[in-house]
């Protein structure tokens, strides 16, 4: 077959130098080596219409072929070249590597706990339109394609049940085990690739290395319940714990995975029909460190507005920049609406809320960052501390613009003024007034298909929530919240608690709702355990938020939106709708530092048992680029943590790797906080 | 010359532009009368661009460079831009649509037993747990040399393989083990891959378990209640212990699995290696602490509702005595008679098949396929268990009723076949009573060839007469082959003597048989006291599988492996068992019936001493049926060692034990071969 067409093909090329030009001629007989005598001068026309007619489809197919020619020859050129570059450029990107130098090597074993949206979800059992998906991505890897091809499946496929907080019947999507995924679809976890490779360079392994992977939208409790996932931690780590000669396990939790491991922790000491039955020592026998990156301990303010108007300080910037495309059915899409639809169903939002209400994060006209002082502008940040402001006498104007502290405290405030004024001027009773004239709670008569449960609110309720001159603090929020969303709020509060304990010897506190509130539980007896908390600063990040009701007023509509217009002035913490405080881009420095530095420091009645933290910060410097950078997820990849883990997974303690490490005003603004220890 | 080439030019310039003319034809004449602007415009461009060509116009050659580079371009645009708009079309298709053509085409499909099953109401009951087999199981890398650099983490093994065909020294490197310790070399770390994706797929598209899984999934399975027991299978049963504390893994996951089912013992589905696999863990767990998992005695019976062994090679394959040997086997050695320079010759510097073989030879792993049991299972030289020898003469005129013996369709003749010779230097000595057979003992003084060789194998250690005196001793059975890989690679063999044992034990309770090399050895081994528990073999039947070898001496090269397969003997008649230098018996392709079915037919049926507490055993073979056009794929009823992992009526057996059925419930045995009849023949104390 192909002798066939290479013969075909030679003869053609050949030819074809020899008197190609004459090659459109009509006259086909005369093509030949005959020589033709008039051909110099219907050679010029044949020429002309020859390019008149390539002209169109033809140079189109020419173009694309120059393209392709051009593409795969540099593509070539690439793989030959890669080899030989690729060796140059990997061991600054591996800190293994001098530490392997140095001799370290990895001693303990390593659990890796993900936090929320980063681990992958694979479909068991779907309706029929996900027909040829089994096992397939969900969520991350190649995932986000199916979003593509079939949105409304996806999401649909994605949501849980609206009533139980677990599948929809009929539906089946589990987490993905495993550290790298499948190869095919390898970058699912591209959060803890660096880190997974930095370990296994010096001397990682599937037998002491794990993934935790958890089914991230349920509630904690029902991950078990449902998966069996807290069992299987915990045969994993007693498994690591034997097979690699009674080395302790060091465990680093991300984001929500912290609240899921300290839910583990009180899980794991209870006895067996809550809990997993392991024994008031469990922690003590298992544990080395528990190294918390990003760790959203008290909650993070993100998490309300995406409740609230399933809106972040992204969706909307891109709101106020492209007014239509969000907001307006134009398109069918209704994109924010359907996101608010699935992301209401998932519990494990709702474990993200503030926690500690006004105690931790302010009242309407206190807030423990009174101090703190944003300049954007500059896309600097400062520090609020007497040596700063000795040295830098020329900061120090900008540090004292800002007279009138910021009312943090106001999580949710409606209109700026609501944000600004101070609470004696702001009307008082607020929702009470609303909760008790919740029996007009009706439907709205002009939906007739309710899809989020603000189409189940009445619009006059919607409105007086939404009246100017109203603000919501940590405490406050979750009436309102119980209000615009009480189904959702009825189930996960189930499962999830926000408060402060009084008494933490309260039988009450037992139940496993509180295990993943730090506020609520004591951590267990386990006095050589090291508890870090290591986390970026110096990033903008959302705090509380101007909101307005939303222009729009037909069905299946937010009501709300966050209010980009109300800009502070210049160096103020308030852009676009949101104010902003110092830490990670997503989580607050209160709520990733407060714990390690005041709440369990010491003997506290938190931390009976006297477990030792330490908080570690990570500077943002200006040139944020992948290995130094600060932010939420992607300081996974950032060098300094990564050596500070591999330390610690070497068998370091919290002292010889340098104890406390702080940049911020995190121990300052925990001393503002007042609570009984 | 000239005329044909001309003729192909016409043809094919008539061919392209009477295509283009047609289409083009009509616009280009439009413009030419209705618009002579444009026609000016065009030359105009024309003459533009050939400037920026710098071929000018007045030569003729010029224009022909043009054209042919313009040609090329232009076709290799139509080829992608048609390749991309498929590929659009084929994205942009419903998902449907395949199956919609195929049920079109062959009629609608039967439903898949998972399906089916469902209907009738089975839920998931029991765990199931999947040990893959040799070859199946993904690895990966995750520490490497520097030539791996940035292959952290990705698949060596499995997958698609994709990284490493731009090297493959490196990859033979990586995937190699220490020749000396049986690990892996030092700097290398290759580990298996974990999770059910260790061996749902092999290569992308080609499944192991992926159907499987897919069944069970929809009774109800899911992550929680399946796992896959993943290790290294290029290393030796116990010293996948040692290194990655996989023993230790499967024990803890099976613990787990039965305590969050409430009890519920697990269901295990060994396939192929991984049947002895799973039977040195029985044996491991069960034994004390510092050798074994310390579970106790009952570990097995608390713990295991059944063991469903697929393709189970309980005593061992002849392929791998020929992957041992010479790294060949049946497909290979017709590749070579075809091709006979490609794969032999030091042509383009590759030696293939020494760079494999070196590779092969550090995986202990391998050495548990060699037939084990010797004479007494797999045949003298006169003798074996699939053939009549009594009345082998005095059936000579009918010869229908030894063909077919038993009228159950065998899949070649077996008359006057010596299965076990299973290696025999000439079809002369392949088929001669043994009585006329003059064999020499090879046993002599092995002269070392002075030839320094780059790949170093241990053939080069022996001398010309030593090569010699191994064809001389002309047939080998199951017995006598240890004594020849004893001869020809000792150091080899010393180590895989060390974790791996191929006799038949005469006194089990001797204490001897407490050591682990003899624990993956069914005839060597107690079954543990579970009186409750289910052994099944499931196998494929129906398919011609690699019995006996007839070799040759290679021609002499310094630097070659000395024996090959002699495929140019071919048996007389059209059913012969002998093709290409080898005996086929009935199988799945890869290993006889003899060593799938005897163990659970005969050795552990009922209560023998290999099986104290009488655990009950069931035979269920599945016959093999082509699939019945190429849109099937690799076929709903195969009975081939891997694609049973397909096989419709298979996954319904494993479905309803893994719902609670047990062996009386889904029939007892089920039986087409004369597996009965050649157990029977075994003469063996039990």
């Amino acid at each position: 077959m192909a002798s066939n067409f290479l013969r075909l093909r030679k003869p053609y090329y050949v030819e074809s130098t020899i008197n190609c030009s004459s090659s459109s001629d009509q006259k086909l007989v005369n093509l030949s080596f005959g020589i033709n005598e008039t051909r110099n001068q219907t050679k010029k026309r044949q020429a002309k219409e020859h390019h008149g007619r390539r002209s169109c489809l033809d140079s189109c197919c020419w173009v694309t072929g120059y393209l392709c020619t051009t593409w795969w020859l540099l593509l070539f050129l690439y793989h030959c070249c890669l080899p030989f570059t690729v060796g140059h450029e990997v061991p600054e990107l591996m800190p293994a590597a001098r530490l392997k130098r140095e001799g370290l090597k990895g001693i303990h074993p390593v659990v890796l706990v993900p936090g929320i949206v980063t681990g992958g979800l694979e479909l068991w059992e779907g309706k029929p339109c996900a027909d040829g998906l089994f096992r397939k991505r969900l969520w991350g890897g190649g995932g986000f394609t199916q979003l593509l091809k079939r949105p409304l499946c996806w999401l649909e496929h994605l949501s849980l049940h609206n009533e139980t907080g677990l599948d929809p019947p009929g539906i089946r999507v589990r987490p993905v085990p495993g550290l790298f995924g499948a190869d095919y679809s390898a970058p699912g976890y591209f959060v803890w690739d660096v880190l997974v490779k930095n370990l296994a360079k010096i001397g990682y392994e599937g037998k002491n290395l794990h993934m935790a992977a958890y089914d991230w939208r349920l509630s904690f409790q029902n991950t078990e319940v449902r998966d069996r996932a807290l069992s299987k931690l915990k045969s994993k780590i007693e498994l690591m714990y034997r097979a690699n000669g009674n080395k302790k396990v060091v465990v680093v939790p991300h984001s929500m995975g912290v609240a899921y491991f300290l839910h583990f922790l009180k899980w794991v000491e209870t006895p067996p029909p809550m809990g997993g039955g392991g024994g008031p020592g469990w922690c003590a026998e298992h544990i080395k460190a528990i190294v918390n990156i990003g760790p959203s301990f008290l909650g993070v303010p993100k998490a309300v507005s995406n409740i609230l108007s399933a809106e972040g300080k992204d969706v909307a910037y891109f709101r106020a920049m492209a007014p239509g495309v969000l907001d307006s059915g134009t398109l069918g899409l209704r994109a924010l609406e359907h996101v608010m639809r699935v992301s209401r169903t998932w519990d494990s939002v709702v474990s993200l809320m503030p926690k500690g209400g006004e105690t931790i994060w302010g009242n309407m006209d206190w807030s423990p960052e009174d101090e703190h002082v944003c300049d954007f502008s500059k896309k600097r940040y400062f520090r609020f501390s007497p040596s700063d402001n000795n040295v830098n006498n020329s900061d120090a104007k900008q540090v004292f613009r800002v007279k009138d502290p910021v009312k943090y405290g106001r999580i949710i405030s409606f209109g700026k003024a609501a944000s600004v004024l101070h609470s004696s001027q702001l009307p008082t009773t607020v929702l009470k007034e609303i909760l008790h004239m919740s029996a007009s709670r009706n439907f709205n008569s002009s939906c007739w298909e309710a899809w989020t449960e603000y189409d189940e609110m009445s619009r006059e309720s919607i409105r007086k929530i939404g009246a100017a001159d109203k603000a919501y603090t940590a405490t406050t929020l979750f009436d309102l919240l119980r209000f615009v969303a009480p189904k959702m709020m009825n189930r996960a509060e189930a499962h999830f608690s926000h408060g402060i304990a009084d008494n933490l010897e309260d039988p009450k506190y037992n139940h496993y709702k509180y295990w993943s509130n730090p506020l609520e539980m004591k951590l267990p007896d386990a006095p050589n355990m090291e508890i870090y908390c290591s986390y970026g600063v110096g990033i903008p990040t959302e705090r509380s938020y101007v909101y307005k009701l939303s222009p729009s007023n037909k069905c299946k509509h937010i009501p709300y939106q966050i209010d980009t217009s109300v800009d502070g002035e210049d160096g103020s913490c308030l852009k676009s709708g949101v104010y902003f405080a110092d830490g990670d881009e997503s989580v607050p420095v209160l709520s990733a530092g407060f714990m390690c530095a005041k709440g369990w420091k010491g003997r506290t009645r938190f931390n009976p048992s006297g477990i030792n933290t330490y908080v570690r910060e990570y500077q943002s410097k200006p040139p944020t680029s992948g290995i130094k950078s600060t932010a939420h997820v992607d300081i996974m990849g950032n060098i300094a943590l990564i050596e500070d883990i591999l330390r610690v997974a070497a068998g370091a303690t919290g002292e010889e790797i340098g104890g406390d490490k702080i940049y911020s005003d995190i121990l300052r603004m925990s001393e503002r906080i007042n609570l009984r220890l | 010359m000239s005329k044909p080439l001309s003729f192909y030019r016409s043809y094919f310039l008539s061919k392209t532009m009477s295509f283009l003319r047609r289409r083009n034809g009509t616009d280009s004449s439009k413009t030419r009368v209705a618009d002579p602007n444009i026609k000016k415009d065009g030359a105009a461009d024309d003459d533009k661009k050939k400037d920026e060509y710098k071929i000018p116009q007045r030569r003729n050659y010029g224009s022909k460079k043009w054209s042919c580079w313009d040609n090329c371009c232009w076709f290799i645009g139509l080829i992608c831009s048609i390749w991309w708009f498929c590929l659009f079309l084929y994205n942009t298709m419903p998902d449907s649509i395949p199956q919609f053509v195929t049920m079109a085409i062959t009629g609608p499909l039967p439903d898949p037993p998972g399906v089916k099953l469902r209907k009738e109401g089975l839920m998931a009951n029991h765990p199931v747990v999947l040990v893959p087999g040799v070859v199946t199981g993904g690895l990966e890398l995750w520490e490497g040399r520097h030539c791996a650099e940035g292959l952290l983490g990705k698949r060596l093994w499995g997958g698609s393989f994709g990284e490493f065909y731009k090297r493959p020294l490196c990859w033979l490197e990586h995937i190699s083990l220490d020749n000396d310790t049986g690990f892996d070399p030092p700097g290398i770390r290759v580990r298996p891959v974990t999770g059910l994706v260790a061996a749902d797929y092999f290569a992308t598209g080609y499944f192991v378990w992926a159907v499987v899984i897919a069944n069970l999934a929809h009774i109800g399975y899911e992550e929680k209640s399946l796992y896959m027991a993943a290790y290294d299978w290029r290393l030796s049963f116990q010293n996948t212990e040692i290194r990655d504390q996989s023993l230790t893994r499967i024990k803890s996951n099976i613990e787990l699995l039965v305590a969050t089912h409430g009890g519920k013992k697990v269901v295990v589905l060994p396939h192929s290696m991984g049947v002895q696999y799973f039977l040195h863990f029985m044996k491991w767990v069960e034994t004390p602490a510092p050798r074994g998992g310390g579970g106790g005695p009952d570990w097995c019976a608390k713990h295991i509702k059944a063991i469903m062994n697929i393709g189970a090679p309980f005593l061992g394959s002849p392929k791998s005595i020929a992957l041992h040997f010479s790294i060949e086997v049946r497909d290979i050695a017709a590749l070579r008679a075809q091709a006979p320079g490609l794969l032999d010759k030091d042509v383009l510097g590759l030696q293939t098949f020494k760079h494999l073989m070196r590779m092969f030879r550090t995986w202990d792993a391998t050495f548990s396929m060699i037939p084990k049991g010797g004479e007494t299972i797999w045949g003298g030289l006169d003798w074996s268990p699939e053939t009549e020898t009594v009345n082998n003469s005095a059936k000579k005129g009918t010869d229908n009723s030894t063909r077919n013996t038993g009228g159950n369709g065998n899949i070649c003749n077996t008359k006057g076949v010596n299965y076990g010779r299973l290696i025999s230097f000439s079809k002369d000595w392949a088929e001669t009573h043994s009585s006329k057979i003059e064999r020499v003992d090879f046993k002599g003084d092995k002269l070392t060839n002075s030839s320094n060789c780059d790949i170093w194998l241990e053939y080069h250690e022996m001398g010309n007469r030593a090569i010699k005196a191994v064809a001389d001793h002309k047939v080998y059975t199951a017995g006598s082959i240890l004594d020849l890989l004893h001869y020809v690679a000792p150091k080899l063999m010393a180590r895989g003597a060390s974790h791996f044992s191929y006799g038949i034990a005469d006194d089990l309770d001797d204490p001897k048989y407490d050591e682990y090399k003899y624990w993956s050895n069914p005839l060597e081994t107690k079954l543990p006291n579970a009186p409750d528990m289910e052994i099944y073999s499931l196998y494929g039947v129906g398919l011609p599988t690699e019995r006996g070898y007839i070799y040759k001496v290679a021609p002499p090269s310094d630097c070659s492996i000395p024996f090959q397969i002699d495929t140019s003997v071919d048996g007389d008649s059209e059913d012969s068992c002998l093709k290409g230098g080898v005996f086929s018996g009935d199988g799945d392709e890869t290993v006889p019936i003899i060593s799938a079915g005897f163990m659970c037919a005969k050795g552990w049926r009922g209560k023998t001493r290999f099986n104290p507490s009488g655990i009950r055993t069931y035979n269920r073979e599945y016959k093999h049926a082509p699939p019945a056009n190429l849109l099937e794929g690799r076929g709903t009823q195969s009975g081939s060692h891997v694609d049973l992992l397909g096989n419709f009526a298979l996954i319904e057996d494993v479905l309803r034990v893994a719902a609670g059925a047990t062996g009386e419930d889904i029939g007892g045995d089920r039986v087409y071969s004369d597996i009965f009849k050649w157990s029977e023949r075994i003469n063996i104390k039990l």
